[in-house]
């Protein structure tokens, strides 16, 4: 689309300048920097540093660095991921490696064998977090990471990614909750739906063998 | 074994007035008492002296290179400097040790001698311009009959130290750099002198200690409160700030624009005679302004005698110097040619014209006769300049429109 | 005197006599005022700018290629990475660009966190270029502070939205991540109150400073055809008395309701482009005020988007905003996969940037700094 040609103003300017004398601007400018020095002295929001080793800033409930997995009640065990992969090839940077477990026999044990995040690499945008389908991988508010170990020290595997899911009620309780109350939910229509199948294989056995033995009686 | 008689023969001695002169006094009684020769005495007793002058302001350079930091941050809402030692009172001790132990990086393509020389002169003439100031009433380290032309003379070996820095580093931005010092630093030079002549005619002598006698009794006899005075005194800030290539006028170091100017081939300890060099001459042009227009070591007002004089005068060189740190927290900085032509188009006319109105001064005397042919000789000159600025301002006011399509 | 040089990475050609008066001054990459890695290669005659040739791509990431090369989703952080001042303007213009690809309707409410959200950016951005150009003009660093004081204030707000002080990541397909956090709006309308007198103070501390005008005034101006030749938008476009926002020439989201002006600027040098950003800035907290008035309830993103495995139909789309810098835009072809097949970013600094030697021509070393200032860059869109 072509620049419009400059319409009239519509509007009076604002503030029209007015010089007084000379020379004015810079007393001004002075008076500017004179009052927040004096204020510093005294008002909060002039001074807005803090020392940080000593102090910190407060930090957002929302705030997102790391992203950690959550394991229930078992660090090995309890892992929700099922290394499926999917915050494996949605995540930007592609800085998550993860190798399935499998028995002796090649058959999945749906848990991952290596999960690694490369610190180095990691953006922390939280995608990874988002389209995870498990409630498996979250982000974590923990900002002091650095290490003088380039190599081993900024990729993070399993035993430091996994947290518990307790620390995660404890990061974010409104999250936490939310998806605790969730997969409560889940696991109970899912052991109410296992029930069910096992009521109705029951029955359909019993059906079966009614079936059979009335077969056999007519036989 | 301290020639206890003559101590006692001079009761001043321990006075705090006498303070700064105390170690100069005590060698020369020690050597004295010892029989020394007259001229030893005397070569020993300037050294000491010459060492106290230039103790107290390597100690306040130290001191003011925290300060600095220090005011600047609280203008721009920050604490500053305070790891080091409590409230960073250590940290110039850390920065020397932190310049002492840096590389010292000569360019491939500098002047070898010339490289190293630069920031040894640079320090030196400042040193020498503070020897002749008067800081109390017993305290003039050297006592010139022609002290102010020493310190213009003097004063002047600044400009060639640049230039040679900027020179002998063989690279680009310190050529810049030392360019734009030449021509700023002689430019702003001349009204700084003329300036400075007006207090010579008023007094009619050349030896600051007797400028600053002649000030005495009370801050309305100080030459910045006449109105010749005063409007000398602001030109002489405003040259000021630009001789010692501060803020707005520190094109020279321009670091938005050629990095660090003359000093950007320069690290370690040769870096830090730069800015010693510098903080140093800001003390001189400083304590010269002092001495020339607000009375030197004079109390403000009579009955305050009891104080010692040089406190007054440290007072006074706190005070100047925090104008100058709090106009480095404020301004932009201004471009060279709009500078040169400050220099010549506005301050040396304005500065011309404070030698008649100086005489006039001199002539009909402290009364209302003079204030009546003094002050419309100045204002009227000031008010056309004023209306001319003010013309140029109105045209450079801008009208904004607003499109509400 | 000065021949076109052969390749953008040497120095210019110099011929005549009067060739070896001319000095030849590098101006970066390593250089305090160059906004970061940009390098200027500058002959200069005196003080005097002869030619002028920018060099840049130190910052080069690859972000175009990285883009076709990833998910849809994932292009998404990176394009905080672009202009890193304002990221959630960069958000708002790739989530349109797939929108329009895709034919996503966006609900009410996320329509206005998006004008807050990128009215705060555009806050950001100006207010922060207020310090950067002071510093460009050698103040030490104390427009600057005051900038950074308040920035961090409209940060904190990111922070507690989006869990991120700059790289976002915030808008989707559809709507944005998560919805306004409890209490957000309302902290949100008393930083808007108390941004006006700040923006006083600022005013006061910049504008009537003499110093700042004799620097600034009749410094870097340009004709207004040459510049609409050179594609330059923005507050550069403005600042020359051209009335084109495309808030207001192309209006997208809900522009459309609010009511604001758009300041034009009188000669276009670099003061006006000082000012038009203050005026700006006004208008912004006028749009603000009203967004926050008007925020409707309802969903924050689209619920039937789906999050995982994003195909857009084949096809091609151009989505652009009015970006603080300029005009944003994003182009992309889909094939149909889950990665674009062309993904291309309009950036407003780069194309702002072309004019810099025009601008710059027989000016002063020192004013060269200053029109880089107020062009407003930022090398991580340049480069890209």
């Amino acid at each position: 689309m072509e620049a419009q040609p400059n319409t009239p103003a519509t509007s009076p300017p604002d503030k029209p300048a007015r010089w007084v004398m000379p020379g004015l601007g810079l007393f001004q400018g002075l008076a500017v920097t004179g009052k927040n020095m004096v204020q510093s002295f005294y008002k909060k929001e002039r001074m807005t540093t803090v020392q940080y080793p000593e102090e910190r800033a407060p930090i957002s409930p929302n705030f997102r660095n790391f992203p950690f997995l959550v394991y229930d009640n078992d660090p090995k065990a309890g892992l929700r991921c099922t290394a499926c992969s999917i915050c494996e090839k949605e995540c930007p940077p592609q800085c998550i490696y993860i190798v399935l477990e499998r028995d002796e026999n090649g058959k999945s044990l749906k848990r991952p064998k290596v999960f690694d995040i490369d610190l180095s690499v990691c953006m922390n945008c939280g995608i990874c977090a988002e389209v995870c389908p498990f409630d498996s991988i979250y982000m974590d508010g923990e900002y002091e990471l650095s290490t003088d170990d380039r190599f081993g020290g900024l990729l993070f595997g399993l035993d430091r990614l996994s947290k518990s899911a307790e620390y995660h009620m404890k990061l974010r309780p409104e999250q936490a909750s939310e998806v605790m109350a969730r997969r409560k939910a889940d696991e109970e229509k899912k052991a109410a739906a296992a029930a069910a199948k096992i009521a109705k294989a029951k029955a359909d056995a019993e059906a079966k063998k009614a079936a059979a033995e009335e077969k056999g009686g007519e036989q | 074994m301290l020639p206890l008689a003559a101590v006692i023969s001079e009761p001043s001695l321990f006075s705090l007035e006498h303070l700064p002169r105390l170690p100069q006094r005590l060698v020369e009684l020690l050597l004295g008492n010892f029989g020394a020769p007259e001229w030893l005495v005397s070569i020993a007793g300037f050294l000491v002296a010459a060492g106290t002058v230039v103790g107290v302001f390597l100690g306040g350079f130290a001191l003011l290179s925290l300060i600095e930091r220090k005011t600047l941050a609280r203008i721009q809402n920050r604490i500053g400097p305070n790891r080091a030692g409590w409230f960073g009172i250590l940290q110039p001790v850390a920065d020397g040790i932190k310049m002492l132990t840096k590389e010292d990086i000569v360019p491939d393509k500098a002047e070898k001698f010339l490289h190293l020389l630069a920031p040894i002169l640079i320090v030196v003439p400042a040193i020498l311009a503070l020897g002749v100031i008067p800081y109390g009433r017993e305290w003039t380290p050297v006592s010139l009959e022609l002290g102010l032309l020493f310190f213009f003379a003097v004063g002047s070996l600044t400009e060639l130290s640049v230039f040679i820095a900027g020179w002998a580093s063989g690279s680009k931005f310190p050529m810049l750099g030392a360019m734009r010092a030449i021509s700023q630093m002689i430019s702003y030079e001349l009204p700084l002198i003329i300036t400075a002549l007006g207090v010579v005619m008023v007094s009619g002598t050349l030896s600051l200690p007797h400028i600053v006698e002649q000030q005495n009794g009370g801050f309305w006899h100080w030459n910045f409160f006449t109105p010749w005075g005063f409007f000398a005194g602001i030109l002489f800030f405003i040259c000021s700030i630009a001789e010692a290539n501060r803020c707005p006028f520190d094109l020279p170091e321009g670091e938005s624009e050629i990095v660090a100017g003359h000093m950007t081939e320069y690290s370690g300890f040769k870096y830090a005679l730069f800015f010693m060099g510098e903080y140093l001459g800001l003390f001189a042009i400083s304590a010269l302004g002092i001495t020339l227009f607000l009375g030197g070591w004079q109390a403000p007002l009579p009955g305050l005698g009891f104080v010692p004089t040089w406190i007054w005068f440290f007072g006074k060189l706190a005070f100047v110097i925090f104008l100058f740190l709090w106009i480095r927290g404020t301004y932009p900085r201004v471009r060279i040619d709009q500078l040169m032509r400050f220099a010549w188009l506005c301050m040396i006319p304005m500065a011309l014209l404070t030698l008649p109105a100086a005489g006039v001064w001199h002539f009909t005397g402290r009364g209302l006769l003079s204030w009546v042919l003094v002050v419309p000789l100045l204002l009227v000159p000031w008010v056309i300049v004023g209306v001319i600025f003010n013309k140029r301002l109105a045209a450079a006011t801008r009208t904004y429109t607003f499109a509400d399509g | 005197m000065v021949s076109a040089p052969s390749t953008y990475s040497s120095a210019p050609i110099l011929e005549g006599s009067d060739a070896d008066q001319l000095l030849r001054v590098s101006l970066g990459p390593q250089h305090p005022s160059t906004h970061g890695v940009f390098r200027m290669n500058v002959v200069l005659d005196g003080e005097t700018v002869v030619s002028l040739k920018p060099v840049f791509g130190y910052l080069h990431r690859n972000h175009e290629k990285i883009a076709e090369g990833v998910t849809y989703l994932s292009s998404m952080p990176y394009t905080d990475r672009l202009d890193y001042i304002c990221p959630l303007s960069n958000n708002w213009a790739y989530a349109s660009a797939v929108e329009k690809l895709a034919g996503i309707e966006v609900p009410e409410r996320a329509e206005y966190m998006r004008v807050i959200l990128a009215e705060l950016t555009r806050l950001i951005n100006h207010t922060a270029f207020m310090g950067f150009i002071l510093g460009d003009m050698g103040a030490w660093g104390s427009a600057l502070m005051y900038a950074f004081r308040e920035r961090e204030l409209i940060l904190d707000l990111f922070e507690d939205l989006t869990g991120a002080r700059m790289m976002a990541n915030f808008m989707r397909f559809g709507g944005c991540r998560n919805d306004l956090p409890a209490g957000w709006a309302e902290k949100c309308s008393v930083l808007v109150d108390d941004y006006g007198p700040f923006l006083d103070e600022m005013e006061k501390f910049l504008v009537g400073n003499e110093i700042l005008l004799a620097r600034c005034q009749d410094v870097g101006q340009l004709p207004k055809e040459t510049l609409i030749n050179g594609g330059i938008t923005g507050p550069m476009l403005r600042a020359a008395g051209v009335n084109y926002d495309i808030r207001k020439a192309d209006p997208y989201g809900i522009y459309e309701r609010f009511s604001f002006r758009i300041p034009l600027g009188d000669k276009g040098d670099c003061y006006d482009r000082i000012m038009i950003r203050f005026l700006e800035m006004r208008e912004s907290l006028k749009i603000l005020r009203q967004a926050l008035d008007q925020l409707p309830d309802g969903d924050y993103v689209n619920p039937k988007i789906k999050i995982r495995n994003f195909k857009p139909p084949v096809g091609e789309a151009y989505a652009r905003i009015e970006g603080p810098k300029g005009e944003l835009g994003f182009h992309l072809i889909s094939d149909g996969t889950v990665n674009p097949y062309r993904y291309r970013v309009r950036p407003p600094s780069f194309i702002n940037l072309t004019l810099l030697e025009d601008m710059c021509l027989g000016l002063d070393l020192a004013d060269v700094v200053i029109i880089l200032g107020s062009i407003d860059i930022v090398l991580g869109e340049v480069d890209r």
